[in-house]
This record gives structure tokens, C-alpha cells and sequence, in this order.
């Protein structure tokens, strides 16, 4: 049965079905709601959980690194300045090998001081050894939060996962939500049981020192668990839970009406439900026209997407997030990725666009102007929506 | 041959004479095997971990810097979750400037929350791992690579900060400082802290000979000086009560224990040098006032 939720509220009611032992977090906007919702349900006796109130993100991700080292699951969540304070933890997390789930409530970046969304928080780790997978609608988020903890704990996985949402637009919106029962989730997702952890029973030391003989090989080691193991393991773990919950999940990529399209927009998030709309109508109007919609940013489904743009002519990247003094990181991404490893033979023009930075609105005019636009130009990194009368210069 | 009961064993990599390893070692002996050890960066986590080795026969973590106290709420937390933590306990231990100055929000913290873990501090009173900087914790005066003496210095500019005080401030169950040279005191309070539900903190002293520039054969006897010229009391509290308080018999002037160690030679040759001297009488005085230090 569905019910009209809050992004944020179904979000912490899917996470109270994944059964985590401990949750600590620090209050920044827009994720707030997540964690008062899971505080709620501990109070109420509805999640066995012990809830840890810390001092700051640096903490939070601390203790349940603690939390997830003792062999139990945890969780938490945060946005923007949160997870840039948070940073130094993640990359331990990863490096540690520590399959910690998190939300990022995704939102701009200080100064000025902005708490409205864009993608530019969770760039700032893209390179942490985080698996990084992007939401599209509350739903699917609610979706691929049960889905983190089953990639993260896979044995042959252990890396910590963040399921990034954009601020407001998905975790303060509402949406019909489909909640499982607790019986299908407890199916799919078996309790967390690692094969090493803080035991007194078993000690081991974690987080040693290693000298330039060993570490070098820690980061081959999570290189290719990315890209070999996790990416087979988010597709497949996304097959199993279609099956088993009667509802699609896409894994790596989300394909939408690539058949013949000569033209494809590249992007990830809730934008790409903009970009759909637009896409039917310019279909309608006989234009070949498609969406990828990258789910799985880290790792990057590199090989899937260039088997799905084997074809295209056009590729225009649309993204919340620059690379200051670069690119867009996602248009980046798809360059490489294409001059690197596609068939010479048809290798599409690509652009870039920036757009939605701090909040600002984006709408489907402006995406059916960068269409119009790319059929004659192929800019790398255009803002759209500038207002020439907001850049007065300096006195 | 490892002697089982040893659970911080031989074969680490920490400089002769360190009081630290001798601290952390007396440490884990009176916690027992049934003890999960935290540590944040610095000399003890580098000097008994460098893979693929370590020193440590109990689950031991080290993450970062400054957030052993916040990992250790969060194993604290999960062993809760488990219903095991009445028979594990927590450690959680730094260096001074992993504890006091990037850690110490973290302590805070914990301390705070109340969470059940025994929280120390080795005060080897400067940045040793890399390479003697001074900390929150360096005492007035002290030469350090980053508070070096010369014609406009006297040294560290600052006063050392009082963590004891700031921990009774947080309504610790349990407060105490400690000194490598009393090794069944120090072990004792370990033993009594593990045994009261809640934050409890142990200060140790722990010269460094190649921060402080002595002999390494003389870290006992550093300690030793420290404790009996008043500069670094021994003291207990429970509840925020003060409940024990080491006795000094025959106090010893400062000044002996300054001149055993390079890190405070130049005090002695200028003027400014012996009026910051006078200025660690006077921290030697309030102490003694405060804790009824001398014997009578």
C-alpha cells in the first residue's frame, strides 16, 4: 500500500526495516528530518537501536566506523558542510575496508552560505573509495537505501556506501511510497556478519600503520573491487530486488527511450525527471531523443555506457555540480570515458552545462534550449540561467 | 617466548626510555584481555602497528588523529546494541595533543554523553611522532621545535591547560592522574576506573627522553621529579570527589626537576628564563594548596 510521505520520513522508515544497531548524526539542513524521524522511532520502541547524539559530522562518521568495526550495522546521514567536515573519516572508512551506509542529502557548498541543493557536496569525496549512487525520485531512494546495505556488507564488496538525494526537492517533498513489509526486507538483507571485527573473543588490530611496501596495494585492492566486483554486484543486486519486491530497480544506469536516439542527455538525480518530460514531448515532435541516467557514480558504469551510446551522435551532459577552474565533474567523466574507449568510428560531440547551482530552478524551458542549442554548438562547462544583472562589479 | 599475559608484547619500534610504551603496556596488563583499545594517531599507534605487525593482543583500532573517543562511542555504542557491554570494556587514549587539542572535542564529547569507556591521556607534553612541536599541554617555558627559545623567546609562551579540571567539569564518574614511576598505583586506578559505569579519564605522565632531552635510562627518574617537586600531583576523584591525593614527604625544589632535561637549560641562563622559573614556583605552590600536597 502506498502512503504520501515526506522523502525524508520514508527515507528513515526504510532505514528502520534494514535494522541498524546504531545511528549517530549532527544536525545540518536539509537532512535533519531523516535522522528526527529515526530518533522518533526509537523513542517510540519502534527501532531497536542505540542513537548516538554527537558533537559533529567528524564524529558521527567516526562512531559508526566505531559502530561498524564492532561487527554492527549503522547509519547515518548528512549534507554539504557536514560531509566536507566529514571527509577525512570517509576516505578511513573506505580504506578500512568499512561497509558504513549514509545518506547525502545533497546541497551547496559555502561560502556564501547556501543551503538549497546541488551536487557539488559529494564531488568534493567522488575519489574516497565510496560507492556513490544517486536517487532519483523518493522512492527509488527509499530503494536504493535497503540495496547500500547488501552492496556495502557483500564479502566480496566491503566498502561504504553514500545514497545521495537532492536537498529539499527529494528529502522535503512528498511522494506516494511504496514501504516494504519488514519480512521482504529481513529476506533480502540478512543480518550483517563480517569476518573480521573488534572481538575480544578474536583480537585483531584495524587501521595500522602501513609503509610504501603495503599501501600501495590497498588502493589497487579497492580499484579493483570497484571495478570488477561492485560493478556486477549492484546490477545484480539490483536484479534481486526487483524480483523480490515486484519493483524496478535499474542498477548502474536507468536507459529511457535510447532506441534510435541520435541525441542524449547525460545526468544524474532528480533533474532527470525534468529531462524526461522533455524528452516525451520532443519525441512527440518527431525529435530521437533519449536519457542516461547515471545511478551508480562510483564506480562508473564505464562499460555500460558505451555500449549504450554505441549509436549517438550527441551527448549533452547536465550536471549540478563544476569542477572550478575544469568542467562539470560528470561531463569530465563521459570525455574521458569516450576518448579513451570508444570505437573511433563514431565518437558523439559532447556538452556540458551547469545549471541548479545553490537552489536555483531549472526548468524544462531551459533543458529544451540546451537541446535547440547543441544541435549547432558544443560548449563544455555553460551556466545556464546566469543573470548578467547579479555579476555588478566590485567597488 | 610470549608470555600470555602480556597483552602489549615486546618487539615494537618505540625509542628507548619511552614512557609512553611503558604507560600503554601497564595499561592493557591491568585491563585486561576482555578490552577493545582505541588509539589515535601518534607515537603509540605508529611505534606498536606497523603492518603487518603488532604489539597489541586485545582488538585494537586506530582511525585518525583526533577521533578515538568518537570511534569509541560508536563501539561503545554497538557493544549496548549487542548487550556486551557489562563484560567488554572501552579504552579510548591519545597522546596530549591527539587528547587536548585535535581530539578534544571528541573526548568532550564522549565525556558528555557519559558513554562507558575509560578515556586517556599519555602526556608526553608535545607533538613527539612529529618531531617535538608543542601542544595545549607543553608547560610554560618548555623548549620545543615550534617554541624554541632564543633572544625574543623563552620557550612555550603558554600555560599548560588543566584537563583534569576540565573532565570534573564534565561530571566524569571517575578522574585521576597517574606517573609511570608508580606502575601499581597507575595499574590500580585502571582497574578501579573500568570497574564504574561512565566516562572516566586517567592523565599519565609520560616523559619523553628524546622530546625532553635526557638520558633515556632516566624516564623513571623524570617522572619521579615531577611528582615530588609538587609539578605534577597525583590525585583522585570519584564523583567528582576528591578522594586520594599522593603526599609528598620531603618536597624537592623545581629546579631539579628542570635541569634533568634539555627541553628547559636555556631558563637558566637569562633573566626572563628565571623569571618564568619563578612563574613554575608559583604553579608548584597553587598545586600544593589545592591538593594538600605536603605531608605533615
Amino acid at each position: 500500500m502506498k502512503q504520501f510521505l515526506e522523502g525524508a520520513v520514508a527515507i528513515a522508515r526504510t532505514v528502520a526495516l534494514c535494522r541498524p544497531g546504531v545511528i549517530s548524526a549532527y544536525p545540518i539542513t536539509p537532512q535533519t528530518h531523516i535522522v528526527e524521524e529515526l530518533s522518533s522511532l526509537i523513542a517510540n520502541g519502534e527501532l531497536n537501536a542505540e542513537f548516538v547524539n554527537v558533537e559533529s559530522e567528524h564524529s558521527a562518521a567516526s562512531c559508526v566506523l566505531g559502530a561498524v568495526a564492532t561487527g554492527v550495522r549503522a547509519y547515518s546521514s548528512t549534507s554539504s558542510q557536514g560531509l566536507l567536515l566529514m571527509a577525512e573519516v570517509l576516505f578511513n572508512i573506505a580504506g578500512m575496508r568499512l561497509p558504513v551506509v549514509m545518506c547525502c542529502v545533497n546541497r551547496a557548498v559555502s561560502a556564501p552560505l547556501n543551503i538549497w541543493n546541488d551536487q557539488q557536496d559529494i564531488m568534493t569525496v567522488r575519489d574516497a573509495g565510496i560507492i556513490l549512487l544517486f536517487a532519483e525520485t523518493i522512492q527509488e531512494a527509499c530503494d536504493l537505501h535497503i540495496q547500500a546495505f547488501k552492496i556495502a556488507e557483500h564479502k566480496e564488496v566491503m566498502l561504504p556506501v553514500i545514497v545521495n538525494i537532492d536537498g529539499y526537492i527529494l528529502s522535503h517533498g512528498y511522494e506516494p511510497v511504496e514501504l516494504p513489509l519488514q519480512e521482504t526486507v529481513d529476506k533480502f538483507l540478512p543480518p550483517y556478519n563480517p569476518a573480521y571485527k573488534l572481538d575480544v573473543d578474536n583480537p585483531v588490530t584495524l587501521g595500522p600503520l602501513s609503509g610504501p611496501e603495503y599501501y600501495l596495494e590497498t588502493r589497487y585492492a579497492i580499484q579493483q573491487t570497484m571495478n570488477n566486483e561492485v560493478i556486477k554486484i549492484i546490477s545484480q543486486v539490483a536484479k534481486e530486488f526487483t524480483d523480490l519486491f515486484g519493483r524496478e530497480s535499474y542498477g548502474l544506469v536507468e536507459s529511457y527511450k535510447l532506441d534510435d536516439a541520435e541525441t542524449v542527455f547525460v545526468a544524474m538525480g532528480s533533474i532527470c525527471g525534468v529531462i524526461k518530460e522533455v524528452v516525451d514531448e520532443l519525441r512527440d515532435k518527431g525529435e530521437k531523443v533519449g536519457v542516461v541516467r547515471i545511478i551508480s557514480y562510483r564506480p562508473f558504469p564505464n562499460e555500460t555506457l558505451v555500449k549504450l551510446v554505441a549509436s549517438t551522435k550527441k551527448i549533452i551532459v547536465i550536471e549540478k555540480a563544476i569542477s572550478l577552474g575544469s568542467n562539470g565533474p560528470l561531463f569530465t567523466e563521459i570525455s574521458s570515458l569516450l576518448y579513451t574507449t570508444h570505437n573511433n568510428k563514431n565518437k558523439p560531440l559532447i556538452s556540458g552545462y551547469i545549471c541548479g547551482l545553490g537552489g536555483r530552478d531549472v526548468t524544462k524551458e531551459e533543458i529544451v534550449s540546451i537541446y535547440e542549442e547543441s544541435k549547432t554548438q558544443s560548449p563544455t562547462a555553460k551556466f545556464i540561467n546566469v543573470k548578467q544583472e547579479n555579476l555588478g562589479s566590485v567597488i | 617466548m610470549v608470555d600470555e599475559k602480556i597483552l602489549f608484547t615486546a618487539g615494537h619500534t618505540a625509542c628507548a626510555g619511552c614512557g609512553q610504551s611503558l604507560a600503554a603496556r601497564l595499561v592493557i596488563d591491568a585491563s585486561g584481555r576482555n578490552t577493545i583499545v582505541v588509539t589515535n594517531t601518534g607515537c603509540l599507534e605508529v611505534f606498536s602497528t606497523g603492518y603487518p605487525y603488532s604489539s597489541w593482543k586485545v582488538p585494537f583500532i586506530h582511525s585518525l588523529f583526533e577521533n578515538a573517543a568518537a570511534v569509541a562511542s560508536g563501539i561503545e555504542s554497538a557493544l549496548k546494541y549487542l548487550r556486551k557491554k557489562d563484560s567488554v570494556n572501552v579504552i579510548a587514549q591519545a597522546g596530549d595533543g591527539g587528547f587536548a587539542d585535535i581530539g578534544f572535542q571528541a573526548f568532550s564529547g564522549l565525556w558528555e554523553r557519559g558513554h562507558d569507556v575509560l578515556t586517556i591521556c599519555y602526556d608526553n607534553e608535545a607533538y613527539m611522532n612529529t618531531g617535538v612541536q608543542r601542544s595545549g599541554l607543553t608547560p610554560l617555558g618548555s623548549e620545543t621545535t615550534t617554541s624554541p627559545s632564543g633572544t625574543r623567546s623563552y620557550g612555550n609562551i603558554t600555560h599548560k591547560k588543566n584537563i583534569v579540571d576540565i573532565a570534573l567539569a564534565h561530571n566524569c564518574v571517575y578522574v585521576a592522574t597517574a606517573s609511570i614511576h608508580l606502575p601499581i598505583d597507575l595499574q590500580n586506578k585502571v582497574k578501579k576506573a573500568n570497574k564504574l559505569k561512565g566516562a572516566k579519564f586517567l592523565h599519565i605522565f609520560a616523559p619523553c627522553p628524546l622530546g625532553w632531552r635526557y638520558d633515556p635510562s632516566l624516564s623513571i627518574e623524570v617522572a619521579k621529579m615531577a611528582v615530588e617537586t609538587g609539578f605534577w600531583p597525583i590525585v583522585e576523584y570519584e564523583n567528582g570527589v576528591l578522594i586520594n591525593v599522593r603526599k609528598i614527604k620531603e618536597l624537592k625544589p623545581i629546579e631539579e626537576y628542570l635541569k634533568l632535561q634539555g627541553r628547559f637549560q636555556h631558563l637558566f641562563s637569562s633573566e626572563t628564563g628565571k623569571q618564568v622559573i619563578e612563574q613554575l614556583k608559583q604553579i608548584v605552590e597553587n598545586n600544593i594548596k589545592k591538593y594538600n600536597l605536603i605531608e605533615t
